[in-house]
């Protein structure tokens, strides 16, 4: 029995070279499709128009115009929309991250009737659309007259990204024995003490992760910015680059270079924490 | 005994506080009031004029509004994404998550435009398709291709596939990740049993491991619709709609009532629409995976 289960899996690892040489061809094709983009915005950003348009359409740059980038900084505004998209994500971070560390310590760890409705009704949060909330928002903003702001995104941002926060938190709570807390209540800590001292340190892990999928809704977000802000002072990243881009209509190269700008920071985290932030994004999915 | 009580209920008061003035004051109270608003006739400054369903009725029936034909738009990017985008992203799962040599960098770069903003994309892709000098257009001619040349974001017939291209691919990654983590938790010894009871690979993918991350992708197939339903970035960025309002969905028909119209009843009828959609869609496909079972 043993000798016939060596014999076929012989056979089926024979048969599979062929098979996995066209396996990985088309492994590698599918990569090349989503390396390519990243390629060519890399290269264009440091060509003429000339190398661009015709000349050298996907080759290395022939001489490498950094002054592009120099345009793209200086006269298109990108370290502002660069800090402002800082301000805005690092503020609905720590936002976020307060905000469902503090409802998850309630919801799990203290007890009182309605916690697991109390849970379910945050969970809606995973499904609303983000449109659903412009138009008041909007008009509730304007009133207040801080439209143009940091606050008229910090605040959406956040509430957007809460419901996946708490899930996160609720997953890494749950593991914390509840021995913990017990041991605090008899040294004659109240919940709040046992909250900062006990609970909070123990969260660390989860800080990263809950931060890392905030940090991707709030750099990335379109619609919300677009709608309010128009002040260039407070537009973040993806507007600006919407409205450098109308400025340079006829030169590429600045706009790719703004494009690498804004990009690059992103895939260099990646390229350093890709297990991390694949699993922050995994976690609500799953769970969900 | 009291106290503690109350101490207990102080604390579970503060510290949901947080968390529930930003979850009720930005979503919650928003989403009553958009619903409040769908009711009337109003231009977000003067009076209200209350209208009753009749925001509802010209959502469906007046072709100036267009949104059944930004529905129907929404509805083929769902039909492509679930039927197309879904199961390369599972054939990718399959074949990673069995454990093939470069099964992490594979992995990584198939997930990396999922990380790139979609105005970045959006914008390259606008570069790709630019009908004089974009890559599309330079690659038929180079290859003597001239007469597939196209001004494929501007002709009404090829934009809305050309702004779907992009939309699909983009995500793909996403997919594929949570399907791969799926297939990843399919315990490895099921798996080396069914190889030593004989069956091939092809029988074990079918057998085991997609039954066993069904749950992955009813919530795949759920966030494919839904997305689709509220897709916004790249078409924005790309065509805006146009031309001739080919590539409208509904997201740009709110933006276009909200502020090029000043119809806050219509545009908040059309974001009432899109959350019920999400949920009606939501709920129709965990039934159907149910059922199914």
């Amino acid at each position: 029995m043993a000798n016939y289960n060596k014999f076929d899996k012989d056979v089926s690892s024979s048969k599979f070279n062929v098979k996995n040489i066209f396996m990985y061809v088309i492994l590698i094709i599918w990569a090349l499709v989503n390396l390519f983009p990243v390629y060519w915005m890399f290269t264009f950003s440091l060509k003429t128009n000339e190398e661009i348009f015709g000349k050298n359409l996907i080759g290395l740059p022939w001489d490498w115009r950094w002054s592009n980038y120099a345009s793209a900084w200086k006269t298109g505004n990108m370290p502002r929309y660069f800090v402002n998209s800082v301000i805005v994500s690092a503020a609905a971070i720590a936002l976020v991250i307060i905000a469902s560390m503090m409802a998850t310590y309630a919801i799990t760890r203290l007890k009182w009737k309605l916690s697991g409705q109390t849970n379910a009704f945050f969970m809606l949060g995973l499904t609303i659309p983000i449109h659903a909330s412009i138009v008041p928002v909007f008009i509730t903003l304007r009133n207040m007259g801080i439209l143009n702001s940091h606050f008229s995104l910090i605040f959406p941002y956040a509430a957007f990204s809460l419901a996946m926060g708490i899930l996160i938190c609720t997953g890494f709570m749950v593991e914390i024995p509840k021995d913990i807390d017990e041991a605090a209540y008899i040294d004659g800590c109240g919940p709040f003490r046992t909250f900062g001292v006990v609970i909070v340190p123990l969260m660390k892990p989860a800080l990263a992760t809950i931060s890392i999928y905030t940090f991707l809704q709030c750099w990335n977000e379109l619609m919300f910015a677009n709608v309010f802000i128009s002040d260039s002072k407070f537009k973040t990243l993806p507007v600006g680059i919407q409205a450098l881009s109308g400025q340079y209509t006829t030169e590429w190269g600045p706009i790719g270079a703004a494009l690498v700008i804004a990009t690059f920071p992103m895939l260099i985290v990646y390229i350093f924490m890709s297990g991390k932030i694949q699993e922050s994004f995994v976690v609500g999915a799953v769970k969900g | 005994m009291k106290k503690k009580d109350i101490v207990n209920g102080l604390a579970v008061f503060l510290f949901l506080l947080p968390a529930l003035a930003l979850f009720i004051g930005i979503l919650i109270a928003p989403i009553l009031k958009s619903a409040y608003y769908s009711f009337f006739d109003w231009n977000g400054m003067g009076d209200m004029t209350f209208l009753g369903l009749a925001n509802y009725k010209e959502l469906f029936t007046s072709k100036a509004i267009g949104f059944m034909k930004a529905l129907g738009n929404a509805c083929i990017l769902a039909a492509l994404s679930v039927f197309i985008q879904l199961p390369v992203s599972l054939g990718l799962a399959l074949v990673l998550g069995r454990g093939i040599k470069g099964e992490k960098p594979f992995l990584s770069i198939y997930f990396m435009p999922v990380l790139i903003s979609t105005v970045v994309i959006g914008q390259l892709w606008l570069k790709i398709y630019n009908p004089d000098y974009g890559l599309l257009n330079s690659a038929l001619t180079k290859l003597g291709l001239e007469n597939l040349c196209h001004i494929w974001l501007g002709d009404k017939k090829t934009a809305l596939l050309s702004v779907f291209v992009p939309t699909l691919w983009q995500y793909v990654g996403y997919h594929m990740l949570l399907m791969y983590a799926g297939v990843k938790g399919v315990s490895p010894d099921l798996r080396e049993a069914a190889r030593i009871d004989g069956a091939t690979e092809r029988q074990v993918n079918r057998y085991i491991v997609i039954p066993s991350i069904k749950p992955i992708i009813k919530v795949s197939v759920i966030f494919a619709v839904t997305g689709s339903l509220k897709s916004f970035d790249l078409i924005y960025v790309l065509t805006n709609g146009g031309p001739l309002h080919a590539t409208e969905v509904p997201s740009t028909r709110m933006i276009e009532m909200l502020f090029q119209r000043n119809r806050y009843g219509m545009g908040s009828a059309i974001a009432v629409m899109m959350i019920i959609l999400c949920f009606a869609f939501a709920l129709l496909i965990s039934r159907a995976f149910k059922e199914e079972d």
